[in-house]
């Protein structure tokens, strides 16, 4: 038996109703447990992508498939995690987490098992019975995550998760994603313009360019894994950096 | 000294002013009680009269919260509707506002015609000027939900009721407490005009608004200053009530109602 991609996109096509195109002619595959990154200036159509394979959104032309299947019946199979953590201010951190579980109505003693491992996963046991205001940005962010990954997607899309947090907290983030996708393995779809972060998490860099969104470059990596915070200091990261950056450039001013 | 004991003391201090004031203008102008009783023949009159001014109390209670509750159920109910449908609300939503506008003391008449003097009648009235604020501010807080996570429960196979009621609904609570808080204010004013027109079925027997006016007709005014402040004290408990209820349903998670939260 053949395997089947995880996420495949052939000649997709995204145009509005205004006339205006954000997507042309993007075709490309992810392996199963690829980390790939969508890397592109504002306006690239990086975002639209990410929400026409969760279903979202549709395309204009074209197929995109996941795992064999049309996104709308592929998504048990995937999670969503926003720009912003996007928790329900009403709920607390744990019934948050707990809201794919409800919504398809787990039995209580699962939902709480499952809840529990995964707040100790993201280290947030200690605020369970919080509510979110009284939460820092980062902790916000290790919530949404948990939410996200407590259905246990196959595939995770997120759309600039870290773009609001301080560096630090970036770069910390980043680390416990690693290390999520070191035990889970995940298929990742990642949405960022950030280019450290896209080399740090990446297996491969998909770059766009914008006016209209096209696949400019297809960037396979070969940084080691595990990924550690020694590596941020190697040459080779730095090195892969500059490259990323310079095509990154080069399709800007286009 | 505990601030809110001090801040206490002032405010009984203020009113003691207010009182000495009042019994002030009534000794030095000679005025005659039926023209301003002072607060010592009210007084009196309070305790002369307080089984049937206890009466009347009760029954204006009964006819302002029923009419109150039932806007609140309706309005809530119509509420969801909007939101469900958004054709359907931009089709209806501004006949809404006609409700807010309709002059009350114009169509309480024309309710009495149909229903028939009595308790329900003054309930109905009630509940006509009570919904309008309901309506408005609970499809607002329905329809204003992050539009993220909506996606979030699609993403998760939400059917809608789970949407609306999981998601809009929470969402709305600090909306609709907002509209009950105005709600609450017009329901007593509601429920004394209603009584103005309609009075009671019975004679002799009515809420605050028809013994008002069988107090002037009688010209017992200081019956009548007695309640007036019967009516400003049920109002008065309609919006703490209303406020304790907020804050308990509240508090944990909406940011206005913070309090200091040490971390």
């Amino acid at each position: 038996m053949v395997s089947l991609p995880e996420i495949a996109l052939n000649g997709v096509s995204k145009r509005y109703s205004t006339g205006a195109v954000a997507l042309d002619g993007i075709s490309f595959e992810v392996e199963r447990g690829e980390f790939v990154t969508l890397l592109g200036p504002s306006g690239c159509g990086k975002s639209t992508l990410l929400r026409i394979v969760s279903g979202l959104s549709a395309a204009s032309e074209g197929a995109i498939r996941v795992n064999g299947m049309t996104p709308e019946n592929a998504r048990e199979l995937m999670s969503f995690i926003f720009q912003d953590p996007t928790l329900m201010p009403w709920r607390t951190v744990e019934q948050n987490v707990a809201l794919s579980l409800e919504l398809e109505h787990a039995a209580r003693p699962l939902r709480c098992e499952r809840v529990t491992a995964m707040l100790s996963l993201v280290g947030l046991t200690h605020v369970a019975r919080r509510y979110p205001r009284e939460l820092s940005g980062g902790m916000k962010m290790r919530a949404s995550i948990a939410r996200a990954l407590v259905s246990r997607p196959r595939i995770l899309l997120l759309d600039e998760p870290f773009a609001a947090l301080d560096e630090m907290t970036r770069d910390r983030m980043n680390e416990e994603l690693l290390r999520l996708h070191g035990e889970q393995k995940w298929t990742v779809l990642f949405v960022t313009h950030s280019v450290t972060e896209a080399v740090f998490l990446s297996t491969r860099i998909v770059i766009l360019s914008p006016h209209p969104g096209r696949i400019a470059h297809d960037v396979a990596l070969d940084l080691p894994w595990p990924r550690t915070t020694a590596l941020r200091d190697s040459p080779a990261f730095e090195q892969t950096v500059t490259r990323i950056s310079r095509l990154l450039r080069g399709v800007q001013h286009t | 000294m505990n601030r809110r004991v001090l801040v206490a003391i002032n405010s009984a201090v203020v009113l003691l002013v207010l009182l000495g004031l009042w019994q002030a203008v009534v000794s030095l102008n000679h005025l005659p009680a039926y023209m301003l009783p002072g607060p010592g023949v009210v007084a009196i009159a309070v305790r002369k009269r307080f089984p049937s001014l206890v009466r009347s109390l009760w029954i204006t209670t009964e006819e302002s919260a029923g009419g109150l509750a039932a806007s609140i159920i309706v309005g809530v109910a119509v509420a969801m509707i909007f939101a469900q449908w958004r054709w359907l609300r931009q089709l209806v939503y501004p006949y809404t506002i006609l409700l807010q506008t309709v002059p009350i003391v114009a169509i309480a008449p024309l309710i009495i015609n149909w229903i028939g003097p009595g308790m329900l009648a003054v309930t109905t009235v009630t509940f006509i000027i009570c919904l309008a604020p309901i309506i408005a501010n609970t499809t607002q807080g329905l329809i204003s939900v992050d539009e993220n996570l909506v996606h979030l429960f699609v993403m998760h196979k939400a059917t809608p009721a789970q949407i609306l009621f999981k998601l809009r609904f929470p969402n709305s609570l600090p909306n609709l407490f907002t509209g009950i808080r105005i709600s609450a204010g017009i329901s007593v004013v509601g429920g004394i005009t209603g009584e103005l027109f309609a009075g009671s079925a019975r004679v002799g027997e009515g809420g605050l608004g028809y013994a008002i006016i069988y107090a002037n007709n009688q010209m017992e005014t200081s019956y009548m200053f007695a309640l007036v402040l019967a009516a400003t004290v049920l109002g008065f408990s309609f919006f703490f009530l209303v406020m304790f209820l907020e804050w308990m349903a509240l508090h944990n998670w909406h940011e206005s109602k913070r309090a200091g939260i040490s971390e």
